[in-house]
């Protein structure tokens, strides 16, 4: 299989536009003859269901939670990077492309990034024009703040709450157009299965989750915005509803996976306290500013924080890396926090954390001024764990959360399956190997807002597929696999609930194929996973039946594709044989730092699934850098706080 | 510690419900209310038993999916606090917790703890909106808005619409959902074209949908995990009050949008 | 017509009615224990006021058909919320727990106002129809004992009804509903019809409860001067 791109010719700047023209267009009475299905309702999702109801199109939403403005769009917190300029402190488009590209590690194709950066102009121009309140200064124009230590400052945010206000911008936008009649929503239920007809994404199977009913959709092409797969790890920042189900189904289906084992861990993040834990608590980066990070230098050392006098703390990120200190790049800091752990040094029930002390910040700017800065984090913090931030240190960990790798797309964001669109963190296109803070906001918007209702209709004017019917054979196989799948599940009747088997793949992937990979780690990890898939199918129990409300079932259901996809995530982290971005194997470092090799690793991995426990087939898109110079992240200077 | 549960059990919408009474073994402090029942669902799992159904998604009290009254306070009554971010500490040994869905009539019970919100989607669908096609807007600094109308439309904003306002309110009311969404939009420069037709087709959606009235007592207001103020309903019945005096509006909401009626339309 | 359409069958339009009727009551309820109060000025003044009062019969019948439409209104309006209140949530919590950030009165605003509707109606029958079977002091207030030169003599009529002390303490019941009932009545009015908001939603509620104690002293003032011989 050869992959094309579909990158359009012509300078970077003028590729967007002059694509565009070339796009071919679809008569407005055709387009309400055209049913697009699309599955997510997060800002990719949603944005694309109200922009695309707008021009007429026969939308359906389905979505798992009770209502589409729950989707885990709406907890982003930071805020939305454009390159408006407002500020006048030099920021511009090919800024943001550079920054992006760069904090991508060179392994996102540019001319995408470069569509992604002049998008995020229209982005805040459409979010302002919807009613986002956006930050405001007192001359009543927007706000800015400078995000992850970027030079410039050209994040717009809405308190904390930027990725909430977004997503209730795109929701109600999607709304209106539910009440217009153009988009059909589909709450609680959750999508099984891709049917193809004839090569071309033609429907999804779907399952009513308070009735269980098995059902097909129909549509002439599918658009998959269903986010990312961190639960992979059991414990990360993501809902517990998050889930890999549907764009797994999609590649086994024929779609290709691009670059799994690109990764995002965010150091600041509530540690775990027990076994019971359901989730991680992210808490915003921004508490780094001002706070020191430091554990015991003895091993085991039990006493209370504030009985360990200065010569026996290691403030070791300043320690190992003077010039940045605690604002060292989110994998360094990761990293070095997860060593200090591996010593037997961490702090907190089970160990697994390290403190961030406010102690100095306070003597030196006031307590006034530190709950100024950051009270309502201060406030989270005492309400999950029940300290008091300002009397004894936080104790933080890194924790899973964003995963740049997805569904292969062209620069139409469309896979190799014609018909079937990936956007959002769904798709892998715009981050390379990292990704910005503040930027997961602007691609799913950008995919939603601005690309598909353009690329999907020139899908419609060329492809020129005939309608399908849920009557088609297709549908009533996939249907019939998906019914047998579950009567499987639910005839196992073993001795483990399934989130026990959940636990165990998440506790696996986190030692193994986590913050740092080996190739002995990642081997045992694709040792493992398999073992732990096979009891799970032998010992699994879940309760109760499928025609009804069942949340055991749809849980288990995700894990088991969770236990099937983890393997190839390992498979792609022990093939990458590179550090680069989220993605750090020990093999491959210089002085600690990350050693990239462009040579043989600049290119996009798309895997081609082969049947459960076979090897997929590795596909390379080669990567080209015609604007930009690829260069080795440093941490000399400051410009890399990224 | 050891804690003994009541919890509401319900097999379907149409079934009758009862409190059940479960033990929870071995729960810890640093627990959240949710891991709990994460806790106890897996014992009984493992029994064979039907798990508790109850709805969670972010956990971390943003995207407004938990949903249950505990001790007869939706969300638990903790200032500012969702059920996935209250914590077991608030508890103690011995301790008799009882767990309920939201009770409202516009909220009906799926199962369990489970309860129908859609109402909340169908109030949105009916003009909790600015009518803006995607490509349409101008620069976003173009229209300037005082810093004190965006903090106070964000404080209307926050509304994470789980609902807890309705279940708090002896009467069933939705009023501080609606009033902040009505708020919200109807105070920034880019919602005024629309504000008398959203706060009328609004408030008719919320009758419609059979939620209670308003009496001002400001339960609703108190359990607001997001801590949404009164005034908003205030600021609501305000705008109400001079959409109808203005009568019918003339402008009704376009019912179909400009694309879709442009295809009516023979092209060739 | 929309308008009236909207007021009375939406929820804010109910609001709308239950505050403007209220707030119509209470402006009387407020005119009525000043103009009460004059008792304690002596005989000639409170006569010559209820004389004045009396003459106007033309604006006096009409006052009293809007008070009565008032009343009608903020009535029927509060049946139709109590109905569709109670139907809005069916079933409760465990154990009814009391509202969150209730009050007393807020919570029985219903209750007070049948305590108060009660005693209206006996209140109406004692003074102004002047049914004698009910004053317990078999006194005809209608009749000569109770004119003087022709013309009423109020502040007899108010010695004499008070004077029997179950009499009183209905008084006092009842006005001590309705005091309650304004307490929270007089600040949510203005919550209703939308004036209102963080800063002075304080002031408002202590200005409520402020009015409401007023009037209770204000009325039960009289009753109680006539018990304890402070007023012959």
């Amino acid at each position: 299989m050869k992959l094309d791109a579909k990158i359009p010719s012509g300078p970077l700047e003028l590729k967007w536009d002059k694509h565009r023209s070339d796009l071919k267009l679809i008569a407005p009475a055709n387009k309400r003859k055209c049913d697009v299905i699309i599955v997510g309702t997060g800002l990719a999702g949603a944005s694309a269901a109200a922009s695309l109801g707008e021009l007429g199109y026969n939308v359906k939403v389905f979505c798992f939670q009770d209502s589409p403005r729950r989707a885990h769009s709406v907890a982003a917190q930071g805020g939305i990077n454009a390159a408006k300029n407002y500020q006048n402190d030099g920021d511009s488009i090919y800024r943001l492309f550079y920054d992006t590209i760069k904090g991508g590690d060179f392994r996102s194709r540019e001319a995408n990034v470069f569509r992604l950066a002049q998008l995020s102009l229209n982005i805040i121009d459409q979010c302002v024009a919807q009613g986002v309140p956006f930050a405001r200064d007192y001359g009543g124009l927007l706000d800015n703040r400078s995000f992850g230590g970027a030079q410039v400052s050209r994040t717009f945010y809405a308190r904390g709450q930027t990725g909430q206000q977004l997503l209730l911008g795109a929701y109600q936008s999607m709304m209106r157009q539910v009440a217009h009649g153009r988009v059909k929503l589909y709450p609680r239920t959750d999508m099984l299965d891709l049917v193809l007809i004839n090569g071309h994404a033609k429907g999804i199977i779907v399952r009513d989750l308070i009735t269980g009913e098995i059902s097909s959709v129909a549509g002439d092409a599918v658009i998959l915005a269903t986010g990312g797969y961190s639960n992979v790890f059991f414990l990360s920042t993501n809902a517990k509803g998050c889930n890999v189900s549907a764009i797994y189904r999609a590649y086994k289906k024929g779609a290709l996976f691009a670059n799994p084992c690109f990764t995002q861990i965010h150091p600041t993040c509530i540690p775990v306290s027990g076994d019971y834990q359901s989730k991680l608590t992210l808490m915003s980066e921004s508490l780094r500013n001002d706070g020191r990070i430091w554990v015991p230098k003895k091993p085991g050392d039990t006493r209370h924080p504030n009985d360990i006098p200065e010569d026996e703390r290691d403030y070791f990120l300043e320690r190992k890396y003077p010039s940045y200190g605690n604002l060292a790049p989110r994998d360094i800091a990761s990293r070095a926090a997860k060593e200090v752990c591996d010593e037997e040094r961490g702090v907190g029930p089970g160990g697994r954390g390290v403190y961030l002390d406010f102690s100095e910040a306070i003597k030196r700017l006031g307590k006034r001024k530190i709950s100024e800065r950051y009270g309502n984090l201060f406030e989270m913090y005492e309400r999950i764990t029940g300290e008091n931030g300002y009397e004894q240190p936080m104790r933080i960990y890194p924790a899973p959360h964003y995963t740049m790798g997805g569904l292969w797309v062209d620069y139409n964001l469309m896979s190799n399956i014609p018909g079937l669109f990936v956007l959002g963190e769904a798709n892998f296109s715009d981050h390379g190997a990292n990704r910005l803070g503040a930027s997961a906001l602007m691609q799913g918007l950008a995919d939603g807002y601005f690309i598909i209702p353009y690329t999907i209709g020139h899908y419609f004017a060329t492809a020129k597929e005939p309608k399908s019917s849920v009557n088609n054979p297709e549908f009533k196989k996939a249907e019939k696999d998906v019914v047998n799948m579950i009567k499987k599940l639910l005839s196992v009747k073993g001795k483990r609930s399934a989130v026990s088997f959940h636990k165990e793949l998440g506790r696996v992937m986190w030692d193994n194929v986590g913050m740092t990979r080996s190739r002995q780690s990642l081997e045992t990890a694709l040792k493992r996973v398999p073992e732990i898939r096979d009891e799970f199918w032998q010992n699994v129990i879940v309760s109760g039946v499928n025609e009804t409300l069942n949340q055991d079932l749809e849980n288990t259901i995700r894990i088991a594709d969770f236990l099937e996809f983890a393997e190839l995530l390992a498979l792609d982290a022990l093939e990458r044989e590179e550090s680069c971005g989220g993605h750090f194997r020990v093999e491959y470092q210089e002085n600690g730092e990350a050693k990239r090799n462009d040579e043989q690793f600049a290119y996009v991995a798309a895997w081609e699934y082969q049947g459960i426990g076979n090897k997929p087939i590795l596909h390379k898109e080669p990567l080209y850098y015609e604007y930009v110079q690829m260069a080795t992240r440093s941490y000399k200077s400051m410009t890399d706080l990224l | 510690m050891n804690l003994t549960l009541k919890v509401w059990r319900q097999k379907d919408a149409s079934s009758q419900g009862y409190l059940e009474t479960i033990e929870a073994k071995d729960i810890n402090q640093y627990m959240s209310f949710l891991e709990m029942l994460d806790v106890v669902n897996e014992h009984l799992i493992v029994e064979g038993k039907e798990p508790i159904s109850f709805e969670s998604d972010c956990r971390e009290g943003i995207c407004g999916a938990c949903s249950c009254a505990i001790n007869g306070k939706p969300h638990g009554g903790h200032k500012g606090t969702t059920t996935c971010q209250l914590h077991m500490r608030y508890f103690k040994d011995g301790d008799t917790i009882v767990i309920e869905p939201w009770r409202s009539r516009a909220f009906p019970v799926i199962k369990d703890l489970i309860v129908d919100r859609s109402a909340f989607d169908r109030i949105i669908q009916a003009g909790g909106y600015i009518s803006v096609n995607t490509g349409g807007a101008h620069d976003a600094n173009s229209i300037p808005v005082s810093k004190e109308i965006a903090e106070t439309a964000m404080d209307a904003a926050a509304c994470i619409g789980c609902g807890a306002c309705v279940a708090s309110c002896k009467n069933g009311s939705a009023m501080l959902f609606v009033a902040a969404k009505v708020s919200h939009l109807n105070l920034l420069p880019q919602g005024k074209p629309e504000k008398d037709y959203r706060v009328k087709n609004m408030v008719t959606q919320m009758d419609e949908e059979g939620f209670g009235n308003c009496t001002n007592i400001g339960s609703c207001a108190e359990v607001c995990p997001k801590e949404v103020d009164l005034k908003f309903i205030a600021k609501m019945n305000r705008d109400y009050g001079l959409a109808i005096l203005k009568g019918e509006s003339r402008h009704k909401p376009d019912t179909i949008s400009i694309q879709a009626e442009l295809s009516e339309l023979p092209i060739d | 017509m929309s308008v009236i359409k909207n007021l009375y069958y939406s929820s804010v339009g109910k609001k709308y009615i239950m505050a403007i009727s209220g707030l119509c009551l209470l402006t009387f309820v407020i005119g009525h224990s000043l103009g009460n109060l004059q008792v304690f000025m002596g005989k000639e003044t409170i006569n010559r006021y209820a004389h004045f009062l009396q003459s106007n019969k033309e604006i006096l019948w009409l006052v009293r058909i809007f008070l009565f439409t008032m009343l009608v209104l903020h009535l029927w309006t509060s049946i139709r919320l109590w109905f569709e209140n109670r139907a809005a949530r069916p079933i409760g919590y465990f154990g009814n727990p009391t509202p969150m950030s209730s009050t007393f009165a807020s919570r029985n605003m219903m209750f007070m106002g049948i305590v108060l509707g009660c005693f209206l109606v006996y209140h109406i029958l004692h003074y102004t129809v002047q049914v004698s079977d009910i004053n317990l002091i078999g006194k005809d207030f209608s009749g000569a004992e109770f004119q003087i030169k022709g013309q009423r003599d109020v502040y007899k009529m108010m010695i004499n009804g008070f004077s029997h002390p179950l009499v009183s303490l209905f008084y006092i019941l009842g006005v001590g509903g309705l005091c309650f009932h304004i307490s929270h009545g007089a600040h949510s009015l203005f919550q209703s019809v939308g004036i209102n908001s963080q800063y002075y939603h304080r002031i408002l509620e202590k200005a409520a409860t402020i009015l409401a104690i007023i009037l209770f002293i204000g009325y039960v003032s009289i009753p109680v001067s006539v018990l304890t011989g402070i007023l012959k």
